[in-house]
């Protein structure tokens, strides 16, 4: 635990950090968690987007005069000062006229691509229960975070930091529900470990099935390991309709890059270094240049 | 629906919609507008794989969750549902056993009332006053005054073949021409709708805006309080009429004199004709016409004298009438309309105003400036600086108005203790969460100021009339700040003012005890209540507002001891009628309340809505002097059935009878900025609603829901967009005959063209929540609005009129 700053406020035990070897193996055992989005229930209401701006204390801007209008969505994309947001598009399927309607935010990946992507020690965590955070602290602003997510969700501020979906770590931890599945009226959130809430969205696919919706499937891509967030798709052909791509995975450049290319960037690295060292021993400090001094 | 069953409230509550076999929701849209409740139709499908059936005049977020949608041409309604009366008639479907015994069905009609398909009248118009004689369309009745009735159901004017015939001319195919919906649509529609006639199944009907919005809104309301009836889905678990009441506290506002229409508690307002208590006890006392009406009303000359007792205490005597003669007697409701149309007219001088946002609510916005320029003073309460109180900042030359402003800063919700009434007739006690912040007080405080003051004034410099004000009973411990507590427990619920006794001569109340119920209300003066059907929710054991027992015994969603429920705690209305006419329960699944033969009571899950010794011979709709529903009501001024007008801007002719093609009662207001237009100039039908993220005019003022919907939109066609060449995001205006509002174009795919009758119709959306103050602002959409009102409520004609729409140039 001593490797990452939110301990004392989190206690929560840590799975796996960026960059890094296994955490601390003095760690807490915990169940996954997940939450579940059952589409079928979802009015649209909006009212988990405005839970998750109050309760992280966010303040997403005003619309300037002349910037484009983007229907019945608050923004056109998320934003460091908002971490998720509903998604609304119009589309037909053999039911007729269907308005896709979607919760839209980090994931949190079984295998996440952007914890893999990052280089720095620590940054990115998962947490035993699924969970994954940033630790801004150690975060050098490289942005390869969003080049390893196949959901296209960390967003940057000024100073480079990502932000994103934290899965409400801290009400989490302290026993509450995240704010987004505490304000939802219609029940079309759920939160509980990711073995219940598979069990619970089995029960809506199979009666989506028999009311008529042959296509519906539980979303939660083994591409990535799995989710913590995952859906109840009444479309289950149509992913993509729900801005959910088909098939998440981790780009396999993230595994080459913390896999084989690691070893060689490490073996390029120490080469270096070991040639500097023999330089330095055999011919010694290289001179810089022919300065005059004063 | 008070018409119809007696009251005008929703007659099952949230919780009930989870018992329902089919949710049929037409003229609302709650997944957007009553989220929370919505709840409820989810739990019905998730539970009991309920149906949702979603009609409308554009697919929403209600549409976007629905098992069927239907498009519909705004202001086709009240043919789609005849057409759905039609269907339920012509196939049998309806439940026999109920309409025969807890509806008119069997009564017979006097033969002055008739009604002419070819110029869509009834019997008794007088073009020149725009008003039927209703006298006309009464009863048969014997020498007792009871009405004559059929039981065979086959005597040509009895009720059930007078609605039999005049509903046959709505034929699927007559739908289709006026409605846009395809017949066999239609018929898929009515065919689940029908299966719901029999004793086992209820489907319960969710509406609320988008109902009561119409030139014709109490008859389209009336229309399903029919169909309802027919199908025996009234009383029953799962069934009912269900008003979607969309402020937290409209209920309660309504019960509690909020309109001119009533004095507390639905009591009428005393007339010039009612110049004694005593005439106007005869007159608002029905008789009974039926030998099984339990007629509930014969109790009011209780409700008004302990009404003036609770107005004027000690000082109303039985000797002067209880102070009657400080009524105002009222020639005229001063209705919404009426009120800003004499404000217009310069006939007002000042106005006090709580909780209402005039300029942004009213229809023609252009009209209400002028009405508010024209008054003198205007005080109003409100948490935030409205469009009402700015009105003036936005007149083309503010200095020419002379109206001075006073906004007094009152706290929101959260900022003050009280109860609420919801949808459900259930009052629940709110908690203060905060202060108000600086300057702002609750409203009591400003009443109770306001009182003292004009109180002092009276004292020392007299007026006109003073006695109203200074005999008013004001007994609450800080007169200058009266708390809702002291309102509820003294004024609201009442107390006995002697010992009430039974029939025994045993005392049940003691005086200066809360009372525990109405039923112990008198009308000689010993008992003192601010509003007889709260009567019950405070007595001496303490505040039932604030009880929230979350047990429910009969798994029904009644909760019996959450909140308080009026009446008597009741949450199903008319709940008498889940039992047959031997008073068993007419099926095992939807078992409510029953009579207990053994100990000749009625007993059951619901408190039942009928005196508790009363036999099963007596009828479940106990505020009707009949004690039966009516299918067919003789007491609204624009006929006894619901008949299909156009609304006041149509695009097309009506199809049923093109003289008379609008409700011919409605009162039309002229002066030149009273304007309506033609298709011709304006081709296309329109609407305005809400949407989820905004309420009314309120949450601009609050960043974070102003960032949930930041701009004014107009919802269009795609084809529409296309043919005028139209991208998403541009700027539009919106012009009608009255004026125009900028918009953003949001061309979509849930808006189909209809074809209506041959021709295309294209409907227009268009949200209401911006205005000219606030942290997001965009048009007011009542710019665009007809001063057009349905002529029983009073309210404004919002869903369908006439537009057209520009481009706005950059």
């Amino acid at each position: 635990m001593s490797t990452v700053t939110t301990e004392g406020t989190v206690g929560l035990g840590l799975k796996r950090v960026s960059a890094s070897k296994l955490p601390d193996p003095n760690i807490k055992r915990a169940d996954t968690l997940a939450i579940l989005v059952d589409i079928s229930s979802c009015i649209g209401c909006k009212g988990c987007e405005a839970a998750c701006t109050q309760w992280h204390d966010l303040k997403p801007p005003l619309f300037k005069e002349g910037q484009d209008f983007v229907g019945y969505q608050s923004y056109p994309d998320l934003m460091p000062s908002l971490f998720m947001m509903m998604k609304f598009k119009e589309g037909e399927t053999e039911k007729g006229l269907t308005w896709f309607i979607t919760k839209y935010q980090c994931m949190h990946c079984g295998d996440p691509g952007c914890l893999k992507a990052c280089p720095s020690p620590g940054a990115i965590i998962q947490y035993e229960n699924g969970i994954v955070d940033f630790d801004h602290s150690k975060c050098i602003g490289c942005k390869f975070c969003l080049s390893g997510c196949p959901f296209d969700i960390p967003r940057y501020d000024s100073n480079n930091k990502p932000w994103k979906c934290n899965f409400c770590v801290d009400r989490v931890s302290a026993g509450l529900e995240p704010a987004c599945v505490k304000a939802c009226p219609t029940n079309c959130l759920h939160f509980g470990t990711k073995e219940d809430m598979l069990s619970r969205a089995k029960k809506i696919v199979d009666q989506l099935k028999r009311r008529g919706f042959e296509k519906a499937i539980i979303y939660d891509p083994p591409g990535v390991g799995g989710t913590g967030y995952i859906y109840v798709l009444p479309h289950g052909d149509k992913p993509q309709m729900y801005g959910l791509p088909k098939e998440a995975s981790v780009s396999p450049w993230i595994s080459l890059w913390k896999g084989p290319l690691k070893i060689f960037g490490a073996v390029v690295l120490w080469g270096t270094l070991l040639g500097a060292f023999l330089q330095l021993i055999l011919f010694g400090p290289i001179k810089a240049g022919n300065k005059k001094e004063d | 629906m008070a018409a119809r069953f007696g009251r005008g409230a929703m007659t099952n509550s949230w919780n009930d919609i989870k018992n329902a076999d089919l949710i049929f929701v037409m003229g609302g849209n709650p997944a957007e507008n009553h989220p929370c409740g919505f709840k409820w139709a989810i739990k019905a499908r998730q539970e009991k794989g309920t149906k949702i059936i979603s009609v409308d005049v554009r697919y929403h977020r209600t549409a976007a969750v629905s098992d069927i949608f239907v498009q519909i041409r705004p202001g086709s309604d009240i043919a789609f549902m005849g057409g759905l009366i039609n269907y339920v008639i012509q196939n049998k479907k309806y439940d026999e056993e109920y309409i025969k015994y807890f509806t008119n069905a069997t009564y017979i009609v006097k033969d002055t009332y008739n009604f002419d398909p070819t110029t869509g009248l009834f019997s008794g118009y007088d073009p020149e006053k725009r008003k039927y004689d209703t006298k006309l369309w009464d009863y048969e009745r014997d020498e007792k005054g009871m009405v004559k009735k059929d039981m065979t159901m086959e005597h040509p004017r009895c009720v059930f073949q007078l609605l039999k015939q005049f509903y046959s001319r709505y034929t699927p195919e007559v739908v289709e021409k006026i409605t846009g919906v395809p017949k066999e649509k239609f018929l898929e529609v009515a065919k689940l709708i029908a299966e719901t006639g029999v004793p086992d199944k209820s489907m319960t009907h969710l509406y609320a805006l988008g109902w009561t919005h119409h030139s014709w809104g109490t008859q389209v309301i009336g229309s399903m309080a029919i169909l309802q009836l027919l199908l025996g889905n009234i009383g029953v678990p799962g069934g009912g009429v269900n008003a979607l009441r969309g402020h937290a506290n409209i209920q309660g506002m309504t019960d509690l004199a909020g309109e001119g229409r009533f004095l507390h508690g639905y009591l009428k307002p005393p007339t010039p004709e009612q110049q004694t208590l005593k005439d106007y006890i005869e007159t608002n006392t029905p008789k009974p016409w039926d030998e099984g009406s339990m007629n509930y009303w014969s109790n009011y000359s209780k409700f008004i004298v302990s009404l003036l007792k609770s107005y004027f205490g000690d000082n109303a005597t039985p000797e002067n009438e209880f102070c009657y003669s400080y009524l105002p007697k009222q020639d005229k409701i001063i209705s919404w309309d009426e009120a800003v149309d004499r404000m217009f007219r310069g006939k007002m001088e000042g106005v006090v105003s709580i909780g209402v946002n005039l300029l942004a609510n009213t229809p023609n916005a252009k009209k209400t400036a002028v009405a508010l320029s024209n008054l003198k003073w205007m005080v109003v309460m409100d948490p935030f600086e409205t469009e009402m109180v700015a009105f003036w900042k936005h007149a083309e030359n503010p200095e020419s108005i002379k109206t001075e402003v006073f906004l007094l800063p009152s706290a929101v919700f959260a900022e003050k203790e009280g109860t609420k009434t919801n949808s459900a007739r259930t009052l629940k006690w709110q908690y203060k969460a905060v202060e108000p912040p600086e300057d702002a007080k609750e409203e009591l405080w400003f009443i109770g100021n306001l009182y003292m003051k004009l109180k002092e004034l009276y004292q020392k410099e007299g007026g006109v009339f003073p006695d109203p004000i200074l005999k008013a009973r004001w007994p609450f411990q800080n007169p200058y700040h009266p708390t809702a507590e002291e309102v509820l427990a003294l004024e609201i619920n009442g107390v006995a003012l002697d010992d009430i006794k039974d029939d025994k001569g045993n005392v049940v109340v003691k005086k200066g005890e809360r009372l525990p119920s109405f039923i112990y209300l008198k009308d000689d003066g010993t008992t003192s209540c601010g509003m007889w059907l709260y009567c019950g929710v405070f007595p001496q054991s303490g505040n039932r507002a604030k009880s929230a027992d979350l047990t429910d015994p009969s798994g029904l969603g009644i909760y019996p001891n959450y909140g308080y429920s009026w009446p008597a705690n009741r949450r199903i209305l008319y709940n008498r009628a889940s039992a047959g006419p031997d008073g068993n329960p007419r099926s095992p699944k939807k078992k409510l309340v029953w009579w207990n033969a053994k100990e000749q009571k009625w007993v059951g899950y619901d408190v039942p809505d009928i005196k508790p010794d009363l036999p099963p011979e007596y009828g479940p709709f106990i505020m009707l002097p009949e004690g039966r529903g009516r299918l067919y009501s003789q007491f609204l001024v624009d006929g006894p059935f619901p008949e299909h007008y156009e609304p006041y801007e149509s695009p097309v002719e009506n199809f049923l009878h093109p003289k008379t093609d609008k409700n011919p009662v409605v009162k039309v207001y002229k002066s030149d900025l009273d304007l309506l237009g033609k298709p011709d100039k304006y081709p296309y039908a329109a609407a305005t609603y809400r949407v989820t993220e905004h309420f009314h005019y309120w949450t601009k003022h609050i960043y974070g829901t102003s960032v949930l919907f930041q701009k004014m939109f107009v919802e269009i066609p795609e084809e529409l967009a296309k043919e005028l060449d139209i991208k998403e995001g541009q700027k539009v205006r919106i012009v009608t005959a009255r004026g125009s509002a900028e918009a953003y174009a949001l061309p979509t795919k849930r808006i189909k063209p209809l074809t209506v009758n041959g021709k295309k119709v294209y409907t227009v959306g268009i949200p209401i929540h911006w205005g000219f103050e606030g942290i997001v602002r965009g048009s007011l959409a009542n710019l665009t609005t007809p001063f057009v009102w349905d002529p029983n409520s009073q309210t404004p004609e919002f869903k369908g009129f006439l537009c057209n729409i520009e481009k706005v140039k950059a």
